[in-house]
């Protein structure tokens, strides 16, 4: 079960994930390097990926589309802007229509994922940056996600405990 | 979430986006504050705190209720749970992605690859 934290930034609409994975380094980019392999990770079972195109490097593009259960689909592709095998990915994720032309109308996000070798394995941190809160919701809209109560609870407790925050201490990342 | 428009989630977002206005919503949640007990707790006028109270209002962040002569300030909590259940959902997201890297990457050790 890999190791996972993450951050939110509600400012900069950023997501930070980081997962510790039982696997060498190169093994991990292999996921992203091969298209099957992808493919099998980017979208849940109800919404089954098939990456298209794959080309792994700067200025190339990886274009995939998601299977909705009742059979329509959703097209994205990458833009890839820096690759550092096996360390580093960084690209522009766009939404698309059925030939893959980027939809100008539709907010992207900037992605950089970083591999790094620990001793147990690989240390993964993905950074999703969206262009704006209409993207955040586009991505979720998709349908894509189970919902989670979880989150409502901790909002709940931290709104509780705010009351009685120390002012003088207090970080913007409260609410964060 | 679909039913929140997309204007007020940017307006949610443009107020939060200030650290004293983060504080006031901080302030004033649970126990409403007047505007002027408020305004003694920042090196700022009353009245750029007031401007601060007005931007949370619009955002329906905070909503103000006469008390006599003084303004009471109670912070909402719905449009907060809006963002955090956004970012949340968002990481349930990526966090079943990680999963099924790792279920992957422990098929080839049964694969023996």
């Amino acid at each position: 079960m890999p190791v996972i934290d993450t951050f939110h930034d509600e400012e900069t609409l950023t997501l930070t994930i980081v997962a510790e994975f039982a696997a060498p380094l190169e093994r991990v980019w292999e996921v992203y390097a091969d298209p099957r392999q992808l493919e099998q990770i980017w979208g849940p079972p109800t919404y089954p990926a098939t990456v298209v195109d794959h080309s792994l490097a700067p200025g190339g593009r990886v274009t995939y589309y998601m299977t909705s259960p009742e059979g329509e689909k959703f097209c994205g592709l990458w833009e890839l802007t820096a690759v550092d095998r096996p360390t580093r990915l960084e690209f522009r994720d766009y939404f698309a229509d059925e030939d893959f032309t980027v939809v100008e109308s539709m907010p992207g996000s900037s992605c950089v994922y970083r591999f790094e070798a620990t001793e147990t394995g690989t240390r993964a941190t993905y950074e999703s940056v969206f262009d704006s809160v209409e993207g955040l919701r586009t991505v979720l809209e998709m349908g894509v996600i189970e919902g989670s109560t979880g989150a409502i609870n901790q909002i709940d407790g931290l709104l509780a405990r705010s009351g009685t925050v120390n002012r003088a201490n207090s970080q913007p990342s409260e609410l964060a | 979430m679909k039913a929140v428009l997309d204007d007020e989630v940017d307006a949610l977002f443009q107020a939060l986006a200030d650290r004293t206005r983060r504080d006031i919503v901080r302030r004033v949640t649970g126990e409403g504050l007047s505007v002027s007990d408020l305004a003694a707790g920042y090196d700022m006028s009353f009245a750029a705190v007031q401007k601060h109270v007005a931007v949370l209002e619009r955002a329906g962040l905070v909503t103000k209720r006469r008390v006599g002569k003084r303004q009471i300030a109670h912070a909402e909590v719905g449009p907060l749970r809006t963002i955090r259940s956004m970012l949340a959902e968002l990481e349930d997201q990526w966090v079943e992605r990680v999963q099924r890297i790792d279920d992957l990457l422990a098929g080839d050790e049964q694969a023996g690859s």
